[in-house]
């Protein structure tokens, strides 16, 4: 079981902040424009691609401001590409509190500290709804006032420091209150991810033939509501948009039951009980 | 009967004590964004900012105006300082704007936060350059230092050289004084004031600027509604032209020197 997207998304997280530190300090460009200008709020390819932050997007427009053309289109392509990829993809592969709250989550199942304060974890759509109002009254974007992740990551690319408090303190409350506390129960942004997950074409598809329903998969999941076999059996995957798609149930799984696929491979499968899910992937 | 009002009343209860939950973090949440967000506008924005509300709710924090700011005036600001959370700021006394012609920041700048109807450096308004310790300025000590004048890049225009009588001695002192229609408070003045504080600093104009009572009028000027009725009906003939001697035979003049 060598953690094979685990390495892989470490990876693909050190590279997004990389590109950003390297464009900002580094003047890295592309084609002559900078490669990379920008932060997770809102950037811009070799001058020429915008990404925005749809979440934050929205929250500007519920303050009652026409954010520029530029976080208009930058926000719609990356609803478009989270849309397809899954939307808490975000969450697993690129947010740079990942490994904060992965560590955490390590750290929980060794010292044994299993038990700890119960939170439900639709608290974290509350804080989504209540979002817009508060952005509305205050007019300001509510929860990028308050986002360890935008703190984190502009710490992190503008070497701007105090922002490691936040990255201590989420990672105490992980580790001493709640397990997978803040990115599974509070994290408006994953929640909001969440929601439009729900239209993924990359998922975990799931072969209910050789499943011995060991459990080992949801035992390491970070979001282990979303294993619900019966729903996985029915669909031929694991079709939540709360999965991260981060894969750790993938190499865990001891018959091979867990294996990414397209949406449409997992449904074609599942119609066909006695095929199962193509390896092939 | 019973089990059905045992659930009503579960519900209800739940019901309300999630309203409670809603209206706790609801109103925490909403006090924090009140406290930073109407916190006073000490912040030296980027050319082109919007209104300090307006910035403020449109700035999507994402550091694009701090990258392509060639000079690293620019700053994001961080966690638990004066100025709000992740927005971009300058301190003229470490690094000035240097008024880039082609304005790179509001370029890059996606969200409009930096409104790109700014063409021209000139007219961007970060500031006003304010003499705030007239005590310790050196020009009105009496030195001719006059240093935030020469530095200005609108000099002349945004800062000007006017003779200032003293009390006791008859020479005038030199003081610089700060035009508000030209200056942008890029803030060359503060960073060049010779003094280990400056005597001169920028401020936001909200901050910078006095406001008028809106009834007032000036007699001295002929512009306005109380005294058009009396403006002469025909222009004065102008007044004869006195001819200008030359220098050399001013101080040869008999009348000067007969004073002796």
């Amino acid at each position: 079981m060598f953690p094979r997207y685990l390495i892989l998304r470490r990876i693909v997280q050190a590279t997004v902040l990389l590109l950003f530190i390297g464009t900002v300090h580094w003047g890295w460009t592309l084609a002559g424009a900078p490669l990379l200008r920008g932060d997770l709020s809102a950037s811009e390819i070799a001058g020429r691609i915008p990404l925005a932050d749809p979440y934050a997007t929205l929250q500007i427009l519920a303050t009652g401001h026409l954010p520029g053309w530029r976080v208009l289109v930058g926000a719609l392509i990356v609803i478009v590409v989270y849309a397809f990829l899954g939307g808490r993809t975000f969450c697993s592969w690129v947010c740079p509190l990942n490994p904060v709250s992965d560590m955490a989550g390590w750290l929980r199942r060794r010292l044994g500290l299993e038990d700890g304060m119960r939170l439900s974890r639709r608290v974290r759509v509350w804080i989504l709804a209540l979002s817009f109002p508060l952005s509305a009254l205050t007019s300001v974007a509510a929860f990028e006032w308050i986002s360890p992740i935008g703190m984190v990551h502009r710490a992190v690319i503008f070497s701007v420091g105090t922002a490691w408090i936040a990255v201590v303190a989420l990672f105490l409350f992980d580790l001493l209150f709640v397990k997978n506390g803040w990115c599974g129960h509070l994290c408006p942004l994953g929640a909001f991810y969440g929601l439009l997950g729900r239209t993924a074409q990359v998922r975990v598809g799931y072969d209910l033939q050789s499943c011995t329903h060991c459990g080992e998969c949801t035992l390491v999941c970070p979001e282990p509501h979303v294993l619900n076999l019966k729903l996985a059996a029915e669909r031929g995957m694991v079709d939540w948009g709360d999965c991260t798609n981060c894969g750790r149930c993938v190499p865990v799984c001891p018959e091979g039951s867990l294996q990414f696929a397209w949406r449409h491979q997992c449904r074609t499968a599942a119609q066909a009980p006695s095929a199962g899910v193509s390896h092939e992937e | 009967m019973a089990a059905r009002k045992d659930s009503r009343r579960a519900f209800i209860s739940a019901g309300v004590r999630g309203l409670g939950a809603v209206a706790l973090g609801g109103s925490i949440w909403g006090y924090l964004l009140h406290e930073q967000s109407q916190a006073i506008p000490y912040a030296l924005r980027p050319p082109g900012a919007l209104d300090e509300n307006d910035f403020l709710a449109t700035c999507i924090k994402c550091g694009q105006c701090v990258t392509d700011c060639p000079y690293d005036t620019l700053q994001l600001a961080e966690v638990g300082g004066a100025i709000p959370i992740g927005t971009p700021y300058f301190f003229p006394r470490s690094i000035p704007c240097y008024m880039c012609p082609d304005i790179p920041c509001v370029k890059a700048c996606p969200s409009g936060a930096l409104d790109s109807s700014l063409t021209k450096i000139e007219e961007a308004k970060m500031g006003i350059a304010v003499l705030v310790d007239e005590e310790n300025c050196l020009s009105y000590r009496g030195l001719r230092c006059e240093i935030c004048h020469r530095e200005c890049p609108l000099m002349n225009k945004a800062i000007t050289v006017e003779p200032h009588p003293r009390l006791l001695s008859k020479h005038a002192v030199f003081v610089p004084v700060v035009h508000s229609d030209a200056c942008t408070g890029c803030g060359m003045c503060e960073k060049a004031c010779p003094l280990p504080e400056a005597a001169i600093k920028v401020l936001p104009p909200a901050l910078a600027k006095a406001k008028p009572g809106e009834h007032y009028e000036f007699g001295w000027t002929t512009q306005n509604s109380l005294t058009k009725d009396f403006l002469p009906q025909e222009e004065a003939s102008p007044l004869p032209k006195e001819e200008l001697k030359s220098g050399l035979d001013y101080l040869n003049d008999s009348d000067l020197q007969e004073k002796r």
